[in-house]
């Protein structure tokens, strides 16, 4: 045949090879997982409170609306949630601005430290607080009153200050992370020149270092404004027995105790749109208030920042460090190894009085502690694989083959991050139990979608930003060698981005362990994770039992972090 | 008048992986009133670091720096201005533009600094933004601007306030060749018609040589030679001074019977003269390579190895003794590979036949 010969359209389609589009078959596969997992229950929720036996019907969310419990419930977490985005902002700026601009000494210790808080779960924290400054029974109360000889308690954690207090010390590392980042990857050359045109140290730090941290700060606090709006954990365990509620809490009260009737449910749901619109709110004028741009600061061939000499404020500013640590991270562990070692619950914490029978009864007697061990191995491993495998595939859709509608997918993916866990936690009540001829309640599946609805927008973030790093043009060199798109995949976008995957599997795995709020709805009488074991065990008064327990779980997710900080420090090495 | 001028300064510096590291030693030097001063150098000898000295964000280890009759770092005295306090201009390599600010309120911040009236901070900004050509884009942000726009507006920036010194620390090296040149003049423009003294520092003798009125050329932290770009190129003070401003051909050589004996050639000496005043009987003779003659007769005979055609010129390599030199030459008479023909140096450097700095030392340092 001679080039340039007409060809006819068969000759042309046989010429151009397959026809067969990978790029398209995933993205029709990522939008109907995403479809059933995330978009499905939040439909049901809006459903079933606006529509009664097929007909709109509106007077349930409006009355519940108007009861003033709820309504005070919303304004504690409207309360709580400013409060703790405000105060952890500061501290975390604070603390990120003392490591990464003074000469304080200590630094690569201090930022561990720091970010231990963020792997300690909440609930455990907001036990072993209770457990030190509950009103009568706190060990430090007691402490104080004795010393006092009086009968006012020195704090009373179970109020709306407590709960403030604790979430702010699990929270602050968020922007404490994203500041210390921001501040690393600063070129210190930007401060410098404003030194030399005359500016000093302070007048620097005001009008050049934060105005350039802000988009920094403001990731961090959103993800705490996030957090902090739709926590259960804290304001469940410290403000139930002072009828302190939040939206989060309210709900679940609601629902429990109807004891899982469908009209507990609907009143659940409707406080779940109630919350969701909080959240979206906060967040919009979140960003009303923060408008940010994303400035290009990262540093050029230059030196290390100058540091600010501290002089005579070294001592006190290294002494606040240790005291803050050691409030937020050694108090609360202590109490609860403590605790946990206890032979009964309200005797002094002497030797004599300490025994390792709690440990044995939860990690061999107890069936349920048992099972709520394996539960949460079993679910959090399932999770973990299944999200990080399906979260690759959207991301690498998006990334990489961005074919039209991705905006659809990106959408779908994020939209979990605003939806609280015990929202989700009703919807796929609202969806998995019977509604489409299939009843999951009461098993451990129920709980592994509401796992894999909450944890894809995470995998699908940190597979992204392991696949942007693999340049398009180490693809396209393998499909030049004659290597098919699913073989260039497999071959060389695969192993490039397998290390990112391994840490992916992590940041799932790790929260999924010490999960509480979603599985709390979910659970059925053999399927308790241990964030709901500890937390039964400790409502049903068995304080030693729940602290041994609790201590189970942070030797297990201590482990699983050192695990993970080993497995990136060998990618580094590479 | 004398507008900085460093006193023995040294600088060394403490680290976990290395130990002292010597960054600047023992360092005298005068740059003067209006004067164009170069700081040339290989990477790590301690240009930056005598730069950030006279900035004020590095404090010296030893030694002082005075700025025009006001001393600003004194060791012995423990004595030292911060930056802010110096009224210096200073422009970086990585740009260094406030990308919250626009183009105007980058120019303008010293100005607000000090506090001067909106009314003044206009016609200074205009001013400064007018000499570096940038006027018209004062509500830009800095993203949406060229590197060599954001450069402007650092040199704007710089002299806004009427710094008299300018400090640039290769503030063209993150442009491409083309604009370097152009920006290359503006600086110098801008110079003469400010009567700005500049300290810059860069590791491409090109733009030292064309900018500067004197220049400095450093190894290792030690001053190997201060002199004005023309001298210094025609009269480099030793060998490695030689090789850092152009292309070189070093041979070593013995002296016997008033002869120049090319180390490892027993049967022909070179034709050139020797030094009245040398007394030691071996050096170094060092050559340009666009200097060297060839010649059909005479010289020094050998045959050339390699020749390559680049257009402008023939560049040919071939044996003098047991060490192979370098020739460029435009002469359209042609050798080709296997020839014979004939070497004549030229004009040639002498040189002790011990380098300054051992190359063992040399590699050792390369680490840090
Ligand atoms: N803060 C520091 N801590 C330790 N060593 C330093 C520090 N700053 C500079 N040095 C060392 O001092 C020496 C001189 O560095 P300097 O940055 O002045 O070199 P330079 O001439 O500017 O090089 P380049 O052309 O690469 O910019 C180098 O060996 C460098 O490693
Ligand atoms: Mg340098």
């Amino acid at each position: 045949m001679r080039a340039g010969q007409s060809l006819r359209g068969s000759e042309l389609r046989r010429m151009e090879g397959s026809r067969f589009n990978t790029g398209q078959l995933l993205l029709v596969i990522s939008t109907v997982i995403l479809i059933i997992t995330v978009v499905l229950p939040v439909a049901m929720i809006v459903y079933n409170v606006f529509f009664y036996k097929w007909s709109f019907d509106w007077s349930l969310f409006a009355s519940m609306l108007t009861d003033p419990d709820n309504l005070a419930a919303m304004w504690n977490t409207v309360k709580i949630s400013f409060l703790v985005t405000t105060l952890g902002t500061v501290v975390g700026l604070f603390f990120a601005w003392l490591i990464g601009r003074s000469d304080i000494p200590l630094k690569g210790l201090m930022k561990s430290l720091f970010v231990i808080p963020y792997m300690f779960p909440p609930f455990i924290g907001a036990m072993a607080w209770g457990l030190l400054l509950a009103p009568r029974s706190g060990y430090i109360n007691k402490m104080f009153m004795a010393l006092t000889g009086g009968r006012t308690p020195l704090f009373n954690i179970n109020t709306l200050a407590g709960i403030v207090f604790v979430e702010l010390c699990y929270y602050f590392p968020f922007v404490f992370i994203q500041v210390s980042g921001a501040l690393e990857r600063m070129d210190p050359t930007l401060e410098e020149s404003a030194r030399i045109a005359g500016a000093n140290q302070m007048t620097v730090i005001r009008r050049i270092t934060m105005p350039l941290v802000v988009p920094a700060i403001a990731a961090g606090a959103m993800l705490i404004l996030i957090s902090s709006l739709s926590h259960f954990g804290v304001p469940a365990i410290l403000g139930f027995s002072n009828g302190i509620f939040t939206l989060p809490t309210k709900i679940y009260e609601l629902i429990y105790r109807a004891s899982g009737s469908f009209e507990g449910i609907r009143q659940g749901a409707s406080l779940s749109i109630l919350l969701v619109a909080v959240v979206v709110l906060a967040l919009a004028l979140q960003r009303r208030v923060l408008r940010t741009g994303r400035y290009d600061i990262i540093r050029g061939k230059s030196m290390r920042p100058m540091l600010i000499k501290l002089r005579g404020w070294k001592a006190p500013l290294l002494a606040v460090c240790f005291v803050f640590l050691a409030i937020t991270v050694i108090l609360p562990l202590f109490t609860i190894f403590g605790v946990g070692l206890l032979k009964a619950y309200g005797v002094p914490m002497k030797l004599a009085n300490m025994t390792l029978n709690n440990f044995k009864y939860v990690l061999f007697e107890s069936r349920m502690a048992r099972d709520s061990i394996r539960n949460s191995f079993f679910l959090s491993i399932t999770s973990a694989v299944i999200t990080m495998l399906v979260g690759t595939m959207i991301a690498y859709v998006i990334v990489k083959i961005q074919p039209r509608g991705k905006g659809v997918l990106e959408v779908l993916g994020i939209l979990p991050y605003s939806i609280p866990g015990i929202v989700l936690a009703v919807g796929v009540i609202l969806t998995w139990s019977g509604a489409f001829y299939l009843n999951l309640y009461n098993t451990i599946w129920i709980i592994l979608i509401a796992y894999i609805a909450r944890y894809m927008a995470f995998s699908m973030k940190s597979a992204s930003a392991s696949l942007e790093q693999v340049h398009d043009s180490l693809e396209e060199a393998s499909r030049t060698c004659g290597a098919s798109h699913f073989e260039s995949l497999l071959d060389v976008t695969l192993p490039l981005i397998r290390p990112g995957m391994v840490a992916g599997f992590f940041l799932i795995f790790l929260p999924a362990m010490r999960e509480l709020t979603t599985s709390l709805l979910l659970y059925g009488p053999f399927t308790r994770t241990m964030g709901v074991a500890i937390y039964s065990i400790n409502e049903e008064g068995y304080t030693v039992q729940a602290c041994a327990l609790a201590g189970v779980a942070i030797i297990i997710i201590v482990l699983g972090e050192l695990l993970l900080r080993f497995v990136t420090r060998e990618r580094r090495g590479q | 008048m004398d507008m900085v001028v460093l006193k023995n300064v040294t600088k060394f510096f403490v680290t976990k992986a290395f130990g002292k590291v010597t960054a600047v030693d023992d360092v005298s030097l005068n740059i003067r009133e209006g004067e164009c001063f170069s700081f040339l150098g290989p990477s790590g000898c301690g240009k930056t670091t005598t730069l950030r000295m006279i900035a004020g964000f590095e404090d010296l280890s030893s030694g002082e720096i005075w700025l025009g009759d006001r001393p600003v770092s004194i060791k012995t005295k423990n004595f030292y201005v911060p930056p802010e306090k110096r009224q210096l201009g200073m422009v970086f390599q990585a740009f260094a533009v406030w990308p919250h600010l626009n183009v105007y309120e980058n120019v303008a911040f010293p100005l607000r600094i000090q506090r001067v009236s909106n009314a003044e901070i206009s016609d200074q900004v205009k001013q400064a933004l007018k000499h570096t050509s940038l006027s018209g884009l004062e509500e830009k942000y800095p993203s949406e601007l060229s590197g060599g726009q954001q450069q402007r507006i650092a040199l704007a920036r710089a002299i806004v306030a009427n710094a008299k010194v300018l400090l640039l620390d290769e503030p063209l090296s993150n442009l491409d060749p083309k604009l370097r040149e152009i920006m290359r003049f503006e600086i110098k423009d801008l110079q003469k018609k400010l009567g700005l003294t500049i300290v810059y520092v860069t590791h491409d003798q090109a733009e030292a040589m064309a900018l500067s009125d004197r220049m400095l050329v450093m190894d290792m932290g030690v001053v190997q030679q201060v002199d004005t770009p023309t001298n210094m190129y025609n009269n480099p003070a030793n060998r490695f001074v030689f090789s850092f401003l152009g292309l070189s051909n070093f041979v070593p050589v013995a002296l016997h019977d008033g002869l120049v004996w090319p180390a490892g050639s027993a049967s022909s000496s070179l034709e050139c003269e020797i030094p009245e005043d040398w007394d030691d009987d071996r050096a170094v003779l060092a050559a340009r390579p666009n200097e060297i003659q060839l010649t059909p007769e005479g010289g020094y005979r050998t045959r050339i190895k390699n020749r390559v055609f680049l257009g402008d010129y023939v560049e040919y390599r071939m044996d003098i003794g047991d060490t192979e030199i370098r020739v460029q030459t435009h002469e359209h008479r042609d050798f080709q590979v296997g020839d014979v023909c004939g070497v004549r140096l030229g004009k040639v450097k002498w040189y002790p036949a011990e380098d300054e700095v051992s190359d063992e030392e040399r590699e050792r340092r390369k680490v840090i």
